[in-house]
């Protein structure tokens, strides 16, 4: 693999808190090497602006290995940048070339408030989940592990789904900044398993409440969530939440 | 849950689309399967027979009532859910990651839906204001009098204007379609990874022959083309 | 002497007649009672969970905008447990075993114990809660061998079983959520830890988007912070890890134990350049079925493909053909440094060594020609399949690695080297994980107490679960038991105003300096002192320079960091500084440890100490303790010992060969 410096132009969006109107800002950033990641790279912005007294850009990023689901931002319109099945902090610079102008925005959906510039507040998918994402299993009530086979292809399929980190590129993506993708990988993760059967009507019904509640947009099923999800999570668990959901409203009380 | 909650919910209201959606498509199958006359021999007389039973069927006209309602379900529905998701995000992109993640016409159903429209009244004002309320010459077969609705037809096509309304219209079923069959399958929680390929690509095929008929009407009319080589079997 | 008040009797025995004679809270008194967890990785989000399903009223703090994004969700390779599921001769006493010698002696038997005996209840729970873990045809749970041990019981959810571990925790935690029994305080950090009439009380904690301290009073406080592996700035630890809460707590009289036992692990990918922010580990579970090799000519410039297989050194087969590519992580680490300082190393910098799959791709190859009966095929074909098996066990991992370095490694060997990666040591906590304070606990990384001097694979996730689901619900209410008289003290209480007020000083103090280099300039040369001098490989001379050189640069840092923004709003520049102030401390109470630990043994080696043939060298006579340093005030400790008694293994020199 080749290696190579490049000269870019990053607009990015600044925005001071909630209530701040936001703008554009433009910032030339030099020298950057096609092995940096991203967030790197926007270290060395930040470096340069802190030393030249000025305010860096407020982003979120734990692990920066591509599964806390933390970091954020959209690239280019591309949530979580152009490469396919990767986050923010995954993506390299090789992904660039030299003289690009880069455009970066926050995740931006009303569910999702800015806190500062890139950072905005996912703690609606918190609240999803505790409406009904979960096995009602208190420590110590469980039964041998091996009690209960589980059929392999299901139980893969449920770790397809329960891949999910979190990170709220399917409401990003989305044009109605649903969360159909993200609800639809708890509800299939939890359901596939028998452990999550005994809940499965409550737990549908309460978690689609949850997210009409919290502001998200309803599904028009036109994907671009799947094609952005970093975790590869398939549209086929939107249709499966359809079901399920259909099926407890039919049969329920 | 009870049905107004469902209804009420992000889901339920797809659901609403969606089976409204279906509805709307058996009629669509019905209208192309009366059309199709025009192609065959005798087109005037089968065309005319057709429409007629049409506006007579006792059953046919109970359903249209059904038909209205959906439609205006459909579109209500529609907008209502346009409106809802365009405000759940309240500051807008500055770049948009255009036709790379999903496809424009998926991305644009209430566009193709309004077109849709316009066309649909354009179309009543031409054909079932008329037929309905008078206006149309008649004809008589075998001693019975019938609305000349094939004569209407080839007055109101031999505006080329007309033509290409109609086809913009046609045009924009086929986008409509081309998403809206395999959504509501989506809806409905049809889509298994197994059948998910066939419901799409079923849902395509129909989205492009049915719109092609309909498209082909105008066209033949306009141009005076006829096939001449056989007929359909009457069910009138 | 330090009394880590271990139960008598019989080591097997000790757990069970704890839990049966421990002191107990009723129900109707535990609602009435507060806990404060400080962090929601494993531990934090099972403590939380758990006490809140018992009936305590739980505050959860954690710094990131959500609990699931705890650091734990990035273990990838397993979580261990004895349940011998294989037949292949596994048990608790197996387990423990292991633990003790893979610790090289320097972990308590009684505690180790109780691990191993946990560990299958662990291992149920988590399949109760939903955690998809990888499974045979059959339907049964699936097993995979890791580093140290020679029986199969890493249970495992293909690279991501920390995710999918902690996501159960975290559904279990937010279950108590909406129950109403755990309150949960996102993007909060603790600052400063509460003291009443010597018992911790409660915790200062900044509201870390509005810049607002906020007073919370708790029964009992639960640091469950993790390690303190960002001490070395580039580590594998995320970005946001920090000592900070277990570090305000040891200067408030918490002991800080082993502080110089950190983990290296062998398998990640090496450094780039000065870019670079983070490192990433490959998970141990590649050296199942990967070959690591160095060539066997100094300063081999050719392509790895291009060197023929007698002209390569498996150097881990070499020298421990018993345990070959599975050696112990730092035997395997130190076994890397080695080749690459005698100048065997690869890649442009030479700091790394080739991690081979040539071999499996082959091996499972052929295995599948045969499963499949597949007869006479090409052998294009068998490299194909074999790829497909590989894919199928470690495909995340090879993609990561892939967008990381822009190499195929189905192609082309990985190129890796050892990082920081875990902390052995940590708070000192007794048997019940109560730390020196009453009233504070550690539980997860933020202790000290089971691995000794090195952790085994798969063993901290275990350690967190266990310490959060089944000992602190026991343990807690033995203390809690004696304090249900106590009603909540109100947080206008004086000794909250003072705590308040000295965090609030230190931060004012922090944003005055308005000095010129930035936060991240000071982290990073932290970084380099620590791992040049107390990385790897430490050596008197190099420690004594490392304690001068780290004191030097806390007075700059203290007279030149340049912090932007304002205290009142989402400032991550303010929270960093605060962060790094601490690791520095830190940093120079490791280096004490380590000089004064004249000892090489698990992941503490000095050069001084060592076998001729470049072993670690125990030395048992003077060193067989745990060393709890007590804070006296700035660059002032003081020694306490705790002595490991051995009743049931028998110390040895760890041989792997």
């Amino acid at each position: 693999m080749q290696h190579y410096t490049m000269n870019l132009t990053l607009k990015v969006w600044r925005q001071r808190n909630n209530k701040d109107a936001g703008r554009f800002e433009s910032y030339p950033v030099n020298n950057i090497s096609s092995e940096m990641s991203f967030l790197e790279m926007i270290d060395v912005l930040n470096e340069k602006l802190i030393t030249d007294g000025g305010d860096p850009i407020a982003f979120d990023h734990d692990c920066r290995e591509g599964i806390c689901g933390m970091c954020s931002m959209v690239i280019n319109g591309r949530p979580h940048g152009p490469w396919e099945e990767t986050t923010t902090c995954q993506l390299h610079m090789r992904a660039f070339k030299d003289g690009d102008m880069i455009t970066i925005e926050p995740f931006r959906a009303n569910a999702f408030p800015v806190v500062k510039d890139l950072a905005v507040n996912r703690g609606a998918f918190d609240r999803i989940i505790q409406s009904g994402g979960f096995i009602s299993v208190n420590t110590g009530n469980a039964v041998d592990g091996n009690s209960l086979p589980i059929d392999k292809d299901m139980a893969d399929e449920a770790f397809a789904a329960a891949a999910c980190i979190g990170c709220g590129a399917c409401v990003a993506a989305c044009k109605n900044a649903s969360a159909m993708l993200f609800l639809s990988a708890k509800v299939s993760h939890l359901s596939l398993l028998p452990q999550g059967k005994p809940e499965k009507k409550q737990r549908v019904v309460n978690m689609i409440a949850q997210m009409d509640k919290e502001g998200f947009g309803s599904c028009t099923n036109t994907y671009a969530c799947e094609a952005e999800c970093p975790k590869g999570i398939s549209v086929v668990n939107i249709a499966r939440l359809n079901r399920e959901y259909l099926g407890a409203s039919l049969s329920g009380d | 849950m009870n049905w107004s909650q469902l209804f009420a919910s992000s889901i339920g209201k797809k659901i609403t689309m969606a089976l409204t959606g279906l509805f709307l498509i058996i009629f669509l199958l019905v209208h192309c399967y009366v059309n199709a006359n025009v192609f065959f021999s005798n087109p005037e007389e089968n065309f005319n027979r057709a429409a007629h039973f049409m506006g007579t069927n006792l059953l046919i006209r109970v359903t249209e009532i059904g038909l209205f309602l959906g439609f205006i379900l459909h579109i209500v529905q529609g907008y209502k859910l346009e409106l809802q998701n365009r405000s759940k995000r309240s500051v807008k992109y500055a770049v948009s990651s255009g036709n790379v993640t999903s496809k424009w016409y998926s991305r644009s159903m209430a566009l193709l839906g309004t077109l849709i429209l316009l066309f649909l009244i354009v179309h009543l004002i031409h054909f079932w204001v008329p037929s309905r309320f008078g206006g149309l010459t008649e004809v008589e077969y075998d001693g019975k009098t019938y609305h000349n609705l094939y004569g209407q037809m080839q007055d109101v096509f031999a505006q080329s204007w007309v033509v290409v309304l109609y086809l913009i219209g046609c045009f924009s079923l086929s986008w409509h379609l081309l998403h809206g069959i395999q959504s509501a399958a989506q809806t409905f929680g049809w889509a298994h990874k197994n059948y998910m390929p066939v419901i799409k690509n079923v849902g395509a095929a129909f989205a492009i022959i049915i719109p092609l008929i309909f498209a082909l009407m105008p066209i033949c009319l306009h141009f005076g083309l006829s096939l001449d080589a056989g007929s359909l079997t009457l069910l009138f | 002497m330090l009394d880590s008040k271990i139960p008598v009797g019989p080591v097997h025995e000790k757990w069970t007649k704890y839990k049966g004679t421990v002191k107990l809270v009723n129900p109707a008194n535990k609602r009435k009672l507060e806990v404060i967890v400080v962090g929601t990785g494993l531990a934090g989000a099972s403590a939380a969970a758990s006490l809140g399903e018992m009936g305590y009223k739980v505050k959860a703090f954690c710094f990131q905008d959500s609990p699931r994004r705890a650091h734990s969700i990035a273990a990838q390779g397993g979580i261990n447990a004895a349940k011998n599921y294989q037949n292949d001769g596994d048990s608790v006493y197996r387990l423990f075993y292991d633990t003790i010698k893979g610790g090289d002696y320097r972990a308590r038997e009684g505690n180790v114990h109780r691990l191993a005996e946990v560990s299958t209840s662990i291992i149920d729970q988590c399949v109760a809660q939903g955690v998809p873990f990888a499974r045979e045809y059959g339907g049964l749970l699936s097993n995979r061998s890791f580093g140290g041990t020679q029986v199969q019981r890493t249970f495992y959810a293909a690279g991501q079983t920390g995710q999918q571990l902690l996501i159960g925790a975290y559904q279990a935690m937010e279950r108590q959520v909406a129950l109403g029994t755990v309150e949960q305080f996102t993007r909060h950090e603790m600052i400063e830890l509460v003291i009443i009439d010597g018992k911790a009380r409660g915790i200062i904690a900044r509201n870390l988007e509005t810049g607002e301290l906020e007073r919370h009073f708790g029964h009992a406080v639960l640091l469950c912070t993790g390690g303190y592996g960002n001490v070395f700035y580039l580590s594998t630890n995320a970005m946001g890890s920090n000592v900070t809460a277990a570090w305000k707590a040891h200067k408030q009289g918490a002991y800080f134990a082993n502080p110089c036992f950190t983990q290296i692990h062998p398998t990640c990918i090496p450094v780039s350049g000065d870019h670079q922010s983070k490192l990433t580990l490959m998970s141990e579970s590649l050296r199942n079925d990967g070959r690591i090799w160095v060539p066997a000519k100094q300063g081999d410039n050719r392509k790895p493909n291009e060197i023929p297989e007698e002209e390569r050194d498996y150097y881990l087969e070499r020298r421990y053909p018993a345990f070959g590519n599975l050696v112990p992580r730092d035997v395997a680490s130190r076994a890397a440094k080695e080749r690459c300082d005698a100048g065997y190393g690869v890649g442009s910098s030479k700091q790394a060594v080739y991690l081979d799959y040539a071999a499996a791709i082959q091996r499972y190859g052929k295995a599948e020609v045969s499963k499949r009966n597949l007869g006479n095929i090409s052998a294009e074909a068998i490299t194909n399949l074999g790829k497909e098996v590989v894919k199928e066990k470690y495909g995340n991992l090879f993609n990561m690695y892939e967008k990381i370095t822009g190499e195929n490694p189905y192609e082309v060997p990985m190129r890796i080297y050892p990082a920081v990666h875990y902390t052995m040591g940590g708070l000192w906590v007794d048997y019940e994980l109560k730390t020196t304070i009453d009233g504070l606990y550690a539980l997860g990384e933020a202790n000290f107490s089971e691995h000794g001097a090195n952790r085994l694979g798969a063993s901290a996730l275990m350690q967190g679960l266990a310490d959060g689901y089944f000992v602190i619900p026991y343990t807690l209410g033995n203390y809690l038991a004696d304090d249900i008289r106590t009603s909540n003290i109100p947080t206008d209480h004086p000794a909250f105003v003072e705590a308040e007020n000295k965090a609030t000083e230190r931060i004012n103090k922090l944003m005055s300096i308005k000095g010129k280099q930035t936060v991240e300039s000071f982290h990073k040369r932290l970084g380099k002192i620590i791992w040049d001098k107390c990385g790897m490989a430490r050596n008197e001379e190099g420690l004594k320079q490392a304690i001068a050189e780290v004191r030097a640069l806390r007075e700059e840092f203290w007279s030149d960091v340049r912090i932007p923004g304002e205290i009142n709003e989402f400032n991550p520049e303010l929270d960093k500084a605060g962060r790094v102030a601490d690791f520095i401390e830190l940093g120079e109470l490791m280096c004490l440890d380590a000089l004064e630990r004249n000892e090489s043994c698990g992941g503490h080696f000095r050069e001084e100490f060592q076998t001729p043939d470049g072993e670690a060298l125990r030395d048992d006579e003077n060193y067989m303790y745990v060393a709890a340093w007590e804070n006296k005030g700035v660059s002032d400790w003081v020694l306490h010992k705790e002595e490991l008694k051995y009743e049931i293994v028998k110390p040895s020199q760890r041989s792997y060969k």
